[in-house]
């Protein structure tokens, strides 16, 4: 029994990933005995540095589709791929532009306490609440992907599920006795830890096996196929001139049938953005408009939805000013734009020297782990590097789903017990009581994404974060760019343009997702053994009515080229109509939002709120 | 520690208000019509002129090394811009309020 473990467990990899993981708990538990009042919970007592402070929101910005999902996509997908690492860096730029100073000005822990505290509505609350729960389930289910993946890659005999189970109990635990100081400090070490798992593999990669241009010029159609076939034993350590595809060294194995060829992989509207088109047997010349459309709903999905985030936003709280506020987001802009120019050189190292991945199609055996997987391929040639390497790069995966787990679970477990709890249920509960509720919430929520995620074994994980910022950008960001710069908005306004445009991109999404979900269920059985209720679901899976339209696929898939501007303009007519509900003291309520922070205004706005 | 009366008057009117928000918002869609910019435009290159954004530049197709690469430097030089002109912006909003204030009480005030 043993050595049949100790024959498929690189002991290296185990130990990597097993460190990071204690180390995180280890923390966890040393900051959850400094932490005791609930607001230090809530949002660590804003009583953080600016480096310390740029790094755990760098950290917990990262998650999983960043860390593996991008560099999985690119390799399964190609060039359209790279929308998603370029909108992840402009969204939170325009998050900074448009929506952070004015909303920490406010002093809102949450976006729920902006709805109530925008509109005097304690009922918008409540409308408001149930996003952060739906935005989170969609963003937690690539978090479980990625966990899945990984550790069926650390044990390749424990099935996906047990994977999703494990990281997810973990987590949760770590959450409800750690709580959101905790994870501050482990968020700030989680990036550096992913920084360092992703960019050192790809540099020990790109110096053995040729650097990140030469593999690029790999994929050109005019290649003659012998140069193809190279084997893995071409000698790389002379500099690489990179004038030719053929004298550049870069390796390149056979692509297998699965994997896209490369003039639609390499150029704009690939795979990714023809998918729908291709289903419903256009040319490629037809195709090509539906691709455009497809790739400016995507970036408008993923620029708009991540100000919508409701993780994101509470870590504006956690600088003592203003200024240091911005000086802290400076800083993440640069965190993370360097982070996002090391994943897709996995993608396309990994295309010519793994491509053996584009056989496990989507699955935890496919593309999604290629960060991980990639490094061990050093083992070939120098031992035991290769398992270090890949080590590491399975360190940093833990890292990446463990912490933006952690930061949703916080921002769900404080919608679930500061508000549904603390302000619905029981308001006069004892702080005490509170600090219980969020610890029971925390376990309720982190049981429902585990369940969630076992679900999605077949879905890419950069694909489903898109769709969890597709609803953020429908619901969230309308709400909160219209509130923080149109003054006549009503509650009324707000609250019908936020509901109509988040739930009929949910819908969209969802229905798309569950054609996907059944259509590779039911690809694993052949006709006769299929079981009924899985033939009766495929027969109604709408396969063939997406077919028959691609443009309602692609609307429905990345809904937000129609739901952020049909939630907007419900926003201004809805108000325009309830005009006489705008809030009396909204000069005041903008003064608080826009005046620099010196003035002194929330102060007083505070007391002459308690005055009334 | 509330703002003195005569100082409160121009703080709450509602010119201030509006110069307020009429600046804030000028600076940020100022910066975001860059990135948008090249976020609308990219595409429709790609749709146009897809050999030319095709062209091989060190390995890389030129549309790739626009935006797999360059386009962070570009983030990275407009967030840097937005946040220096805000500071500036703020601190010049704070001066005014109090030399307003000081025009109308004499000795300066402080503020919390």
């Amino acid at each position: 029994m043993t050595p049949f473990l100790a024959i498929t467990v690189d002991p290296w990899i185990l130990t990597f990933s097993m460190v990071t993981v204690l180390v995180t708990i280890a923390m966890g538990f040393w900051s959850a005995r400094r932490s005791k009042t609930a607001s230090d919970f809530f949002v660590a007592g804003r009583s953080v540095s600016v480096g310390w402070n740029a790094s755990a929101i760098s950290g917990e910005y990262l998650s999983a589709a960043s860390f593996m999902g991008i560099a999985g996509m690119v390799m399964s997908s190609g060039y359209d791929a790279l929308w998603y690492p370029v909108c992840y860096a402009c969204g939170y730029l325009f998050l900074l532009l448009f929506i952070a100073g004015p909303l920490r000005r406010f002093g809102a822990y949450t976006i729920p306490d902006f709805a109530e505290g925008r509109f005097d509505s304690p009922l918008f609350r409540k409308i408001a609440v149930v996003f952060v729960l739906f935005i989170g389930f969609f963003y937690t289910m690539p978090q479980m992907k990625g966990a899945g993946t990984t550790l069926h890659y650390i044990f390749p005999d424990l099935p996906y599920w047990v994977g999703v189970a494990l990281v997810g109990a973990v987590i949760t635990l770590n959450v409800a006795l750690g709580g959101m100081k905790g994870i501050t400090l482990v968020q700030a070490v989680q990036y550096w830890v992913k920084m360092f798992a992703i960019s050192v593999p790809i540099f020990v990669l790109m110096a053995v096996y040729g650097n990140y241009g030469a593999h690029l010029a790999r994929n050109d159609k005019s290649t003659p196929p012998s140069a193809l076939y190279q084997a893995s034993g071409a000698a790389t350590n002379a500099p690489v001139p990179f004038s030719s595809a053929n004298e550049s060294g870069a390796i390149r194995r056979t692509l297998p049938a699965k994997a896209p060829n490369d003039e639609s992989w390499l150029n704009p509207f690939g795979p990714l953005t023809t998918k729908a088109a291709k289903a419903a047997k256009l040319s490629v010349v037809e195709s090509r408009p539906y691709s455009l459309l497809y790739t400016y709903s995507l970036i408008i999905a993923l620029v708009c939805g991540t100000a919508g985030l409701p993780h994101i936003l509470v870590r504006f709280y956690t600088n003592p000013n203003g200024t240091a506020a911005k000086r802290t987001t400076m800083w993440v802009m640069v965190l993370i734009g360097v982070f996002y120019l090391f994943p897709p050189m996995f993608g396309v190292v990994g295309r010519n020297i793994m491509p053996e991945l584009y056989n496990g199609v989507s699955g935890v055996k496919g593309t999604d782990g290629i960060v991980l997987k990639l490094p061990a391929i050093l083992r070939e040639r120098y031992g035991v590097l290769g398992s270090i390497l890949s080590g590491v790069a399975c360190a940093g995966a833990f890292a990446a789903f463990m912490s933006t787990f952690s930061g949703l679970l916080v921002s769900m477990t404080g919608a679930l017990a500061h508000d549904v709890y603390g302000r619905i249920l029981r308001p006069k509960s004892t702080s005490e009581q509170r600090l219980r509720a969020f610890k029971i919430a925390a376990v309720i929520i982190g049981t429902v994404a585990v369940l969630l995620g076992t679900l999605v074994e077949n879905f890419e994980i950069n694909f489903m974060v898109g769709q969890a910022f597709a609803i953020a950008a429908s619901s969230y960001f309308p709400l909160l760019f219209m509130s923080v710069w149109w003054r006549r908005m009503t509650m009324r306004g707000a609250a019908t343009g936020m509901l109509t445009g988040g739930l009929l991109a949910l819908v969209g999404i969802s229905l798309t997702s569950y054609t996907t979900f059944v259509v590779t269920m039911s690809g694993k059985y052949t006709a006769d053994t299929m079981p009924g209720w899985l033939a009766t679901l495929k027969a109604n899976s709408l396969e063939t009515f997406w077919a028959a339209h691609p443009l309602w696929r692609i609307l429905s898939e990345q809904p937000a080229i129609w739901s952020v501007p049909l939630a907007i303009t419900l926003m201004v007519i809805v108000s325009k109509l309830t005009k006489q509900e705008i809030p009396p003291d909204i000069r005041m309520k903008m003064l608080v939002l826009h005046a620099p922070e010196e003035l002194g205004l929330k102060q007083e706005y505070i007391q002459e709120h308690l005055a009334h | 520690m509330n703002t003195p009366e005569s100082g409160k008057i121009e703080i709450h009117s509602e010119e201030f208000l509006h110069a307020l928000m009429r600046r804030q918002l000028k600076l940020s869609v100022a910066c975001a019509a860059v990135f948008f910019a090249a976020l609308f435009l990219l595409p429709l290159a790609n749709y146009f002129f897809p050999e030319a954004m095709a062209m091989r530049v060190f390995g890389f197709p030129l549309t790739w090394l626009i935006l797999g690469v360059l386009f962070f430097p570009l983030v990275w030089i407009i967030a840097w811009i937005f946040i220096k002109r805000s500071i500036a912006l703020e601190d010049a909003e704070v001066r005014e309020v109090m030399v307003a204030e000081q025009k109308q009480t004499g000795p300066p005030a402080t503020h919390p």
